[in-house]
């Protein structure tokens, strides 16, 4: 009884293997890194190959770094980075900037407060400033909920508010959706997500005055945002370029704006 | 005919059994292979010993992370241990056999609920409770400990009941026989007598929670700080391999390697201590 069942499952294994080598026949494109952009080149990859049937599209994540990593390395033909400054490793791709992503201060809705200053928001996440009372709200320890090392969305972040060491007591999740999470049930906590992720359960907070919405990061008034690169080896050619050209296509800077990133215009 | 038939099972077994095997091998090897140098060009100590987690400054420090590995493990176990031994002992010598062949599997069921179901209900409503009743930010030693410590029964419990099963009726029987109550006789006679077995128990037990990644990345707040008190948030080894392998790359990453090569360590000593108090027992009969 026990055997065949092992049989079964060794046999399924083995034949999911096989048809995962299958090939489809064309030109394959690999795109990897951010997870941030991820699923909005998962959705256009899909849109891009409706259209060009001749070429496959596949997407990974593995973050930023991956995605330098694995386009210097040819692991993949286009890397996702969506880092404020391109480490020096990348200046030999050719990198696009196909969208823009504001970074949004998200407190939780309870919290009274509706503004911080830039300088506010670095004291706080550098751990300097530990009570909400210091930044004019009530008398409650701040709780400082970050993303991980290594995440694009920290690296960004903490270079645009000015090149910050993390405070050591900062709760560490290792998403957008959890980071909102632990806010959203948090009192006291204060974290930072992509705009794009922004929802009801929690209070994006405006940094120096501003909102942030669509309209003021259009305007360049809203000081958080970050490019979403995409590199590619030079020279940029065949399916690769037409990939990034549909992007920046005014379909595909549609398909973006309408899954909440910002067009990279 | 028959003779070919056994022949062909023998060798499919025998190369089915060295898939085990030498995927672990291939595991091992490849851990130690990627964390290896790299502990040797940072330094034992540096690694082991410095508090100072920092990759993108080159600093790479995991104390923290063993402290709150082996805090949050031994946290679980002053949880899981006692309830599950008294689970045990209960299901034992205080019910009817046919009433444990039902309640057993139900806790051996535990053991089948995904690790992230635990976590989600810790989230959910371990932490916030903490959060009202104690202060603090709720994800926490604490709640990583309670989770742990409900995680860990099954395997507490369905080991050590195996073991008191296996305490010779004799020594029930003499000890009833010399005027013992039944509780005299637990905690004397019984529980003295698979005492070994109980350890080994507890040790696995160990090995679950320290190895355990999804749950605790959910409630202890992964804050690579020394904790002061149970309510600081913690990171464990685990989870900082979890959170960090996604984004990665370099030094970063074999470091990340290096913490796979302190944990495998870890556990394989737990899980030696455990198997030679259980052969310890069956040597003493």
């Amino acid at each position: 009884m026990k055997f065949s069942i092992i049989c079964i499952a060794v046999g399924a294994c083995l034949s999911l293997m096989v048809c995962g080598c299958g090939r489809h026949a064309g030109t394959s494109l690999t795109v990897a890194g951010s997870t941030a952009f991820q699923p909005f080149a998962e959705k256009l990859a899909e849109q891009f190959m409706a259209k060009r049937p001749d070429v496959n599209i596949t997407v990974q994540g593995g973050g930023s770094a991956l995605g330098i990593q694995s386009a210097r390395s040819g692991a993949a033909q286009i890397g996702m980075a969506d880092l404020v400054e391109l480490p020096p490793e990348a200046s030999e791709l050719l990198g696009v900037t196909v969208a823009r992503d504001g970074i949004a201060i998200i407190v939780n809705p309870e919290n009274t407060l509706t503004n911080l200053s830039l300088e506010q928001i670095r004291g706080i996440f550098q751990g300097a400033i530990q009570n909400w009372k210091e930044a004019g709200g009530s008398d409650q320890p701040i709780r400082v909920v970050s993303r991980e090392a290594g995440s694009g969305t920290r690296a960004s972040f903490e270079t645009i508010i000015g090149g910050i060491t993390l405070a050591r007591k900062a709760i560490i999740q290792d998403s957008n959706g959890t980071i909102r999470e632990t806010v959203a049930n948090d009192r006291d906590a204060v974290g930072y997500l992509s705009h794009g992720l922004l929802n009801a359960k929690v209070k994006a907070i405006r940094a120096d005055g501003v909102e942030c919405t669509e309209n003021e990061i259009v305007a360049g008034r809203y000081k958080l945002v970050r490019p979403v690169f995409l590199l590619s080896q030079p020279p940029s050619a065949g399916a690769v370029k037409d990939f990034i050209d549909y992007i920046l296509s005014s379909e595909g800077q549609e398909t973006i704006r309408r899954n909440g990133l910002l067009p990279a215009k | 005919m028959h003779q070919t038939g056994d022949k062909l099972i023998k060798w499919l077994l025998m190369a089915l059994a060295f898939t085990a095997l030498t995927s672990l091998l291939l595991i091992a090897i490849f851990i130690f292979k990627e964390g290896v140098p790299f502990i040797a060009r940072v330094g034992f100590k540096d690694f082991l010993l410095s508090s100072d987690w920092q990759p993108q400054a080159g600093h790479f420090g995991i104390y923290p992370m063993i402290v709150a590995s082996l805090l949050v493990t031994l946290g679980a176990m002053l949880v899981g241990a006692p309830l599950g031994i008294a689970c045990a002992v209960f299901l034992n010598e205080f019910v009817p056999k046919h009433v444990t062949r039902i309640i057993k599997p139900t806790i051996e069921l535990l053991a089948g609920i995904p690790s992230v179901v635990y976590g989600f209900i810790g989230v959910v409503v371990v932490a916030p409770l903490i959060r009202s009743q104690f202060g603090g930010p709720g994800l926490s030693m604490l709640c990583a400990s309670l989770i742990l410590g409900v995680m860990v029964l099954p395997t507490i419990i369905s080991i050590s009941t195996d073991v008191l099963a296996s305490v010779p009726n004799a020594f029930r029987e003499g000890a009833l026989a010399l005027g013992a109550t039944r509780w005299q006789s637990v905690h004397m006679v019984i529980l003295k007598a698979g005492r070994s077995g109980i350890v080994a128990a507890v040790i696995l037990g160990m090995g679950r929670a320290i190895g355990e990644t999804m749950a605790v990345i959910m409630v202890a707040g992964n804050t690579p700080q020394i904790p002061h008190s149970v309510l600081d948030s913690v990171c464990t080894l685990t989870a900082k391999i979890a959170i960090e392998m996604g984004s990665a790359t370099g030094a970063h990453r074999q470091a990340l390697f290096a913490i796979g090569v302190v944990l495998f360590i870890m556990i394989m000593m737990f899980n030696s201590i455990a198997m030679m108090a259980i052969k310890k027992r069956f040597a003493g009969k």
